[in-house]
């Protein structure tokens, strides 16, 4: 079962990535490209999950484990920076 | 022995500013302790040097280069060093008593040792490199001592020129030395002295003599080069005592002296030391006489006794040379205590000024007597030492036939220089020190401190005593120098004060006749003299550098500096594509038979996202925020492809440089307009297009033809040797904290540097206030939400941070990547609570953590020097603790925690810093 739903799920959130930079581009506003990052940022945690299923490989975790705990860092100083101005006040 | 001589002064240099604050007797003493030390060590080793023994030492320092660290001690660097330290004691006296409260006693007696030192070490070299070493660092010093005023305009400038010509002298004599070198092939000197006619003989010769003649001249101040000699008197008067009448301009004296052998005795090296030494001499006493200035009187002076020295190098007989030496310690003697006696007359009466000055004797009568005695010695009266010297001098005059028929013009010249020297040594005695009492001074003169004047009276009494005893006093001094300059047996000579009724007898007297006549005439000449036009030497030569050097080469940086990146990179791409290209073409076919990997379908989705993004990017440019949106996935991509080719480590850390660098752009767009101007014209970015498109293809093409040949790479050494060297499982991190240990503490040195230098231009800077118009922002700093869901992160993602790094060394992990992780949650923090919130509960002064961070790991790398071990030897080892396990510990471990440190403090110190930075009004405009 496995053999066919990992490489299926990785080609979906590949597709959604797609989707997401297509978001990206036709925008129209900043929040929404802002928020188009974070899922991608999203996106990429499950690829990256998915991949070491598929490999049988627990190399990536952490790097799954970062982007979760790292990744909401640039949307938030981003909307800092639209909020304020300036992120470290 | 030899070398603790030449170290002496070097070593005795820092005493002074130790001992600055012991006050100035202290100092003073300190000061004079190693100059004394050494010259008692140089006596020591005159029986030898007596006996005409070479002492020398050698060390071997970059022999691929032929430097080599070699000191000789011979007759002509005895002499040498004696002047030096001789005569540098005495002015370390005098000095004392001269300095104000006001100037900094520890600086200037510390200045003057290092310049003693460079001297010596000039004299002693048996290495022509190491000796220009030495010679430049006599500039560099002497360029420091005139500028010690440095509140004094005339001070910096001719500081300034001093260094310009003597520094520009120093790279052609160096330029010089190297052609010597590539001809001889040695630069020892012993090798060099005894290959004169090999250099004699090659087609270089004129190229070297002429380049190494350009150091001679400028050091020692000769025409046309003598201009910055008398701007050199904006130093303090012990100075121009001691460096530009004694020592540092005889530096130029002494290298023909010591390249006599190699490369005198061609028509070229007599042509152009007599002209060169003739011209200097008349010009510099002709001028002598017209200055109004003490010093400045003596200054042209000297450089008429340089040229006197020059010309006797010049002359084509080996008593000439003998000449020169005696008159090279003569002139040091009784210009030493000339200068002296004008520094006293200046200290103790506020002005150096002949018009203003007269009658002094009536109130200074004992330094009248000495001034007296030793321009007696600069006119060359007999019973004095210059007398001597000078008679030699004309007797070699009139001897010589350089100049084939021309050759009666040297002796003529040399008469008519005469002349205006015993006018001005005149001058110098009788305007200042008799006639009528003076009008009022800025002083009220008197006698100075009895040892202020005490080296005057020991030059003195050394003028009189070689003047009347010569053959006692210095005869084998100068026997044996001579012997060592000329490399030959001497021919005989005799010094003595009576050589009975002769030519050269009668000349010296006619000079003196001529020279009282001239002097009392000398107001019609002054008179004649205001009519030339003012010339100042500093305004031309700041004109001519200013005009030529430094508008030229700004044209010339402003050429290739054009300060557009679009240039930069278009001929940047250019060669690039060029050299690919050109290495491409010659490729049978692309295709290099590895065979490749399948294409899936997430893989072409996250290339096909990076693709977009780049375009996004590129398009999008001028609406900052949006292309760094765009740029971030990319970021994101290019860590989703290093987890699809299989980098954990990779993945990691761009991750962590994603994050920070996200941050650290939306603190400069803050300070940036959020439009960026057109600034290209369509045809310049159809240009630039076409340009990135080809250079895109072309590494794409590149990378292509390489990844499909069969490569063996490096990497199976690292695997292999990963565990059994550096104790870890993770290649990566072992390469780095181990096997290129050294390279990442370089970087890790640059990162702390960087931080440093930005803290350094960031601190206290205030910028404009950017206007955001148009643009509302809320009221809320830290939003409630925000800072509520952002606190517990801050324990997680420490532990995090020390999670990677102790696994660092066996799984993907390590000191820089925890690092970031830590620096990213710390600024988070001040992200969401503001600076003040967080400055409270976290000291905010991280520079202690950079440093370290940079030192635990130099420390740990030094460790294994204890070991006996090269340096960055790491040991390894398991241990067993309770509750985490078995725990691999390496010493590179420490090393990572260095890294991790500098990582964190050098992070946080930007960051916080670019955060810190304020426009003028420090609140973005709110709407009320």
């Amino acid at each position: 079962m496995l053999e066919i739903v990992v490489p299926l799920s990785l080609v979906i959130y590949a597709l959604s990535a797609l989707l997401t930079i297509l978001r990206m581009a036709l925008g129209p506003d900043i929040p929404d490209r802002i928020l188009t990052l974070d899922a991608l940022y999203v996106n990429a945690i499950a690829l990256i999950i998915l991949f070491g299923v598929y490999l049988g490989s627990t190399a990536f975790f952490e790097a799954a484990l970062l982007i979760a705990m790292m990744g909401f860092v640039g949307t938030t100083a981003v909307c800092k920076y639209l909020l304020r101005g300036n992120i470290i006040e | 022995m030899l070398l603790s001589l030449i170290l002496l002064p070097f070593i005795g240099s820092l005493l002074p500013l130790l001992a600055a604050h012991k006050g100035r007797t202290v100092c003073s003493w300190l000061t004079a302790a190693p100059p004394a030390c050494a010259l008692l060590l140089l006596l020591s080793t005159a029986p030898a040097v007596f006996q005409g023994e070479l002492l020398t030492i050698r060390w071997d320092w970059i022999p691929a280069l032929g430097l080599n660290i070699g000191f000789r001690l011979d007759g002509l660097a005895f002499l040498f060093a004696l002047l030096i330290l001789a005569i540098g004691l005495l002015v370390i006296l005098y000095g004392h008593y001269y300095l104000s409260a006001k100037d900094s006693h520890g600086r200037f007696f510390s200045l003057l040792l290092l310049f003693m030192g460079a001297m010596m070490g000039v004299v002693t070299a048996d290495n022509l490199l190491l000796m220009v070493v030495f010679w430049e660092l006599t500039s560099l010093s002497s360029f420091l001592l005139i500028g010690f005023w440095g509140h004094r305009r005339d001070a910096r400038r001719g500081a300034r020129m001093a260094l310009t010509v003597t520094g520009g002298g120093g790279l052609a004599l160096l330029a010089g030395v190297m052609v010597i070198g590539h001809i001889v092939g040695s630069f020892e000197l012993s090798d060099v002295l005894a290959a004169g006619d090999i250099l004699r003989e090659h087609h270089l010769y004129p190229v070297a003599l002429v380049l190494v003649l350009l150091g001679v001249f400028t050091k020692s101040a000769q025409f046309p080069f003598h201009f910055w000699l008398p701007h050199a008197m904006s130093a303090p008067t012990p100075v121009s005592a001691y460096l530009h009448s004694a020592t540092m301009v005889k530096a130029g004296v002494f290298l023909l002296a010591r390249l006599y052998p190699a490369l005198s005795g061609t028509e070229l090296w007599f042509i152009m030391l007599s002209l060169v030494g003739l011209s200097t001499m008349t010009l510099g006493a002709v001028v002598a006489l017209f200055k109004h200035d003490l010093k400045g009187l003596l200054a042209y002076s000297t450089i008429s006794h340089l040229g006197l020295i020059v010309l006797l190098f010049g002359l084509d007989t080996q008593l000439a040379v003998v000449a020169a030496l005696f008159h090279t310690v003569n002139h040091a003697t009784f210009k030493a205590s000339l200068f002296m006696s004008a520094g006293i007359v200046d200290h103790e009466t506020g002005s150096r000024d002949i018009r203003l000055l007269s009658g002094l004797r009536h109130y200074m009568p004992i330094t009248a007597a000495l001034g007296l005695i030793a321009a007696a010695a600069m006119a060359g009266v007999p019973l004095m030492n210059g007398f001597l010297s000078t008679e030699m001098f004309l007797g070699e005059a009139i001897e010589q036939r350089v100049l084939g028929g021309w050759s009666w013009l040297i002796p003529a010249v040399a008469v008519f220089a005469k002349v205006f020297s015993v006018a001005y040594a005149l001058r110098f005695i009788h305007s200042v020190f008799f006639g009528p009492k003076p009008g009022p001074l800025p002083k009220q003169p008197h006698e100075p401190p009895f040892f202020m004047r005490a080296p005057i009276v020991i030059l003195v009494v050394l003028c009189l005593a070689v003047g009347m005893l010569p053959a006692l006093i210095v005869g084998p001094l100068l026997s044996v120098a001579a012997a060592s300059t000329t490399q030959t047996i001497l021919p005989q000579y005799t010094l003595e004060i009576w050589h009975g009724f002769n030519l050269p007898l009668a000349l010296s007297v006619l000079a003196m006749v001529l020279g009282v006549f001239l002097y009392s005439q000398r107001h019609r000449l002054f008179n004649l003299w205001n009519r030339l036009p003012p010339l100042s030497a500093p305004d031309v030569f700041e004109f001519i550098l200013h005009s030529i050097l430094v508008q030229g080469s700004r044209r010339i940086t402003k050429l290739l500096e054009s300060g557009h990146p679009q240039n930069y990179l278009l001929i940047l791409f250019l060669f690039t594509i060029a050299l690919a290209g050109a290495a491409l073409l010659q490729l049978p076919s692309l295709h290099g038979g590895v065979s490749m990997t399948a294409i899936d379908f997430p893989s072409l989705a996250i290339a096909m996202t990076m693709i977009v993004a780049a375009l996004g990017t590129a398009i999008l440019h001028r609406n900052r925020l949006t292309a760094l949106l765009f740029l971030s996935v990319v970021g994101l991509g290019v860590a989703l492809v290093f987890a699809r080719f299989s980098a954990p480590d990779l993945v990691l850390t761009q991750l962590s440089v994603e994050v920070v660098s996200i941050i650290l752009l939306m603190l400069i767009l803050f300070l940036l307009p959020r439009q960026n101007q057109r600034d290209s014209s369509v045809q310049r970015l159809w240009r630039d297009a076409v340009v990135a498109g080809v250079g895109g293809l072309s590494l794409g093409i590149l990378t292509f033809a390489i990844l499909t040949r069969p490569l063996d790479s490096i990497s199976k050494f690292f695997l292999a040797e990963s565990v059994s060297g550096g104790g870890g499982t993770n290649v990566v991190n072992v390469v780095l904290v181990d096997f290129r240990g050294f390279d990442t503490f370089g970087e890790i040195t640059v990162l702390a540097i960087a931080a440093i230098g930005i803290f350094g231009l960031l601190d206290g800077m205030r910028l404009f206030n950017p206007r955001h118009l148009g643009h509302h922002y809320a009221k809320d700093r830290h939003p409630m939400l925000l800072s509520v869901l952002n606190m517990p992160l801050l324990p997680l993602a420490l532990m995090v941070s020390l999670y990677i790094f102790m696994r660092g060394h066996n799984l993907p992990g390590g000191g820089f990547i925890a690092g970031l992780i830590t620096a990213i949650a710390l600024i988070l923090q001040y992200l969401t609570n503001g600076l003040n919130w967080t400055n409270e509960r976290l000291n905010d002064n991280f520079h202690p953590l950079v440093a370290s961070g940079v030192m635990i790991a130099g420390l740990t790398a030094m460790g294994s020097w204890f070991f006996g071990m090269p340096l960055l030897t790491t040991a390894h080892t398991h241990v067993h603790l309770p509750v985490l396990g078995e725990i691999p510990l390496a010493t590179a471990m420490v090393f990572d925690l260095g890294v991790y440190l500098t990582v964190v403090g050098a992070t946080l110190v930007i960051l916080e810093n670019l955060g810190k930075l304020k426009p003028f009004t420090s609140q973005p405009t709110t709407e009320p």
